[in-house]
């Protein structure tokens, strides 16, 4: 018997109507992410790559299909299944500490494990200096850390993120990528991540399930079977990426034939 | 990761260099002064060259307030009774403003929450707000007789609406992605009103309150045209009756100030509480 999967999307569809118009962001989306695996959802915008994850996190309701974590169906958002988005969506009126230590402190966690679980996430991200900096104090990518150590300070078993790093510069970018990689790879989470970029599927993703547009859909997946840490300048990369991007391209060409 | 914030915040915590700190006020000072003293100094002249006989000259007006406050020069009706006045006013619109508080915030929150209740008010509450408080003196005199009652009513009234309907504001302007932050993290609907819609309404909610009381000091003169004997109000009201106008101008520069100190006191509340806000720094 196979191993049970952490997620399970089965035959998941989305229609919103929109003054009298329906609009199909998403036909009948299969897939399915085992424990620990680091998933790109990619493709370009109106692919429904985003409306799938927002159904993943319970934020909308499917038309059709259901989404199973844990064999169990998804009824709306919940602490194992933690969201990372692009615009972090940090509490304003909360110090880091405090942003970090609000998942715990919501579960009714007694105050001294709240500070100390939220202690050791400020760490993890590196933010010790700026534990009790309100959020407008800091750069995107900091805010970005916070988010992220709060979603991990609340133990959830699937990060799911939103371009998360979409917002922010090269530099950056780069930086929280091996991060991210980092703290994957030393607490054996389970990541769900939307891009549009190729290069940062290919860098970070276990598989990258390539969705294109109108209506949205699963179009492919792809493996990638390179070794980490992975170097974006080596020809390796470069093929993964020139095959990848070919096949998002042929779907464009398809779609405008 | 970005130095220009780390170093911007860095300073921000730090102490500023005291000497540059004390050269800005004392010139943010100076300058304010500049206009007040052009204003005092013509005032000084249109009198001395009689360009009006029913003004009095600052110097009086200063003569007279030293009286007002303290007694000792005029010994008349109104000497040393400033404090007598001003706590009788103060009162009127502290309490007025309290009591438009604490119906306008719950009333606000419920307001901007409950569909039913929104269907219910509004309409009529929006009715009513052109309606200004100056129009309802007659009928509060009716309703509440002569007196400190019909005052404290109106300056509830003028405290009102601008705290009502920026709480509304608020509470209804709460971004809907911090809801999801906080359902993603666990944090159950009903918790979510104390966790997030209050905390997120709050600089809202302290606008309307800033503006509130400052509407409260600014119907107090019309609050307390009621009859009632105490009050700068009254003060104002009894030297317009009896044509003197350095006890005019006594009352209006004492309501000018105490209605400032107020609002400042709001400010250093509001700066100190919503320290977080990018939007209220001192």
């Amino acid at each position: 018997m196979p191993e049970l999967p952490i997620l399970d999307v089965k035959g998941v569809g989305k229609t919103y109507e929109l003054n009298g118009l329906k609009i199909e962001a998403l036909r009948d989306a299969n897939l399915t992410v085992k424990k620990g695996e680091f998933v790109c959802l990619i493709g370009a915008s109106g692919c429904g790559k985003s409306t799938l994850l927002r159904i993943v996190a319970g934020f909308e309701v499917p038309s059709s299909g259901e989404a199973l974590m844990w064999d169990k169906p998804v009824t709306g958002p919940a602490p194992d299944r933690g969201m990372v988005f692009q615009d972090y969506g940090l509490f304003p009126w909360l110090t880091v500490r405090q942003n970090i230590g609000f998942g715990p402190a919501s579960r009714g966690l007694p105050k001294k494990v709240v500070k100390e679980t939220a202690d050791r996430f400020v760490n993890m991200v590196g933010l010790n200096r700026f534990a009790d900096a309100w959020p407008h104090q800091l750069s995107g990518g900091m805010k970005q850390r916070v988010a992220i150590a709060r979603v991990l300070a609340n133990d959830a078993d699937m990060v799911l993120m939103d371009e998360p790093f979409g917002a922010l510069d090269a530099m950056t970018r780069e930086r929280l990528q091996d991060e991210l990689l980092d703290i994957w790879q030393r607490t054996q989470l389970t990541v769900l991540f939307v891009t549009h970029s190729i290069e940062e599927a290919i860098f970070l993703a276990d598989r990258v399930v390539v969705m294109e547009p109108g209506p949205g859909r699963i179009a492919s997946e792809y493996r990638i079977e390179l070794p980490r840490p992975r170097d974006v300048a080596s020809p390796e990369f470069n093929e993964v990426r020139r095959e990848l991007s070919n096949r998002l391209h042929s779907h464009h060409s398809r779609k405008a034939a | 990761m970005s130095a220009t914030t780390v170093a911007g915040s860095a300073a921000a915590d730090a102490p500023p260099k005291p000497r540059g700190v004390w050269r800005a006020r004392l010139k943010a000072f100076g300058m304010a002064l500049i206009v007040p003293i052009a204003l005092l100094i013509f005032w000084d002249l249109a009198v001395r060259f009689g360009w009006t006989r029913l003004i009095p000259s600052p110097a009086e007006v200063a003569e007279y307030m030293v009286d007002f406050a303290w007694g000792g020069i005029w010994d008349d009706a109104f000497s040393a009774t400033l404090h007598i006045h001003l706590l009788a006013s103060m009162s009127r619109v502290y309490g007025g403003f309290a009591l438009a508080t604490l119906v306008a915030v719950p009333l606000g929150i419920l307001i901007g929450r409950n569909d039913t209740v929104r269907a219910l008010l509004d309409p009529f509450l929006q009715l009513m707000r052109p309606v200004p408080v100056t129009a309802w003196l007659p009928l509060s005199m009716i309703l509440f007789g002569l007196g400190a009652r019909s005052a404290f009513f109106l300056v509830f009234l003028g405290a009102f609406y601008p705290i009502l309907l920026n709480t509304v504001f608020g509470v209804r302007g709460v971004e809907k992605r911090l809801f999801e932050a906080a359902s993603m993290l666990g944090c159950s609907a009903s918790a979510q009103f104390y966790k997030v819609v209050l905390p997120a309404a709050t600089p809202s909610i302290f606008t309307g309150l800033r503006l509130g009381l400052g509407l409260a000091w600014f119907v107090i003169v019309v609050g307390e045209m009621t009859g009632v004997p105490q009050g700068l109000g009254a003060v104002i009201m009894d030297g317009r009756t009896l044509s003197r106008t350095e006890l005019v101008i006594c009352g209006m520069i004492v309501i000018g100030i105490a209605g400032y100190i107020s609002d400042r006191i709001v400010v250093m509340i509001m700066n100190r509480l919503l320290r977080w806000s990018p939007s209220h720094h001192a």
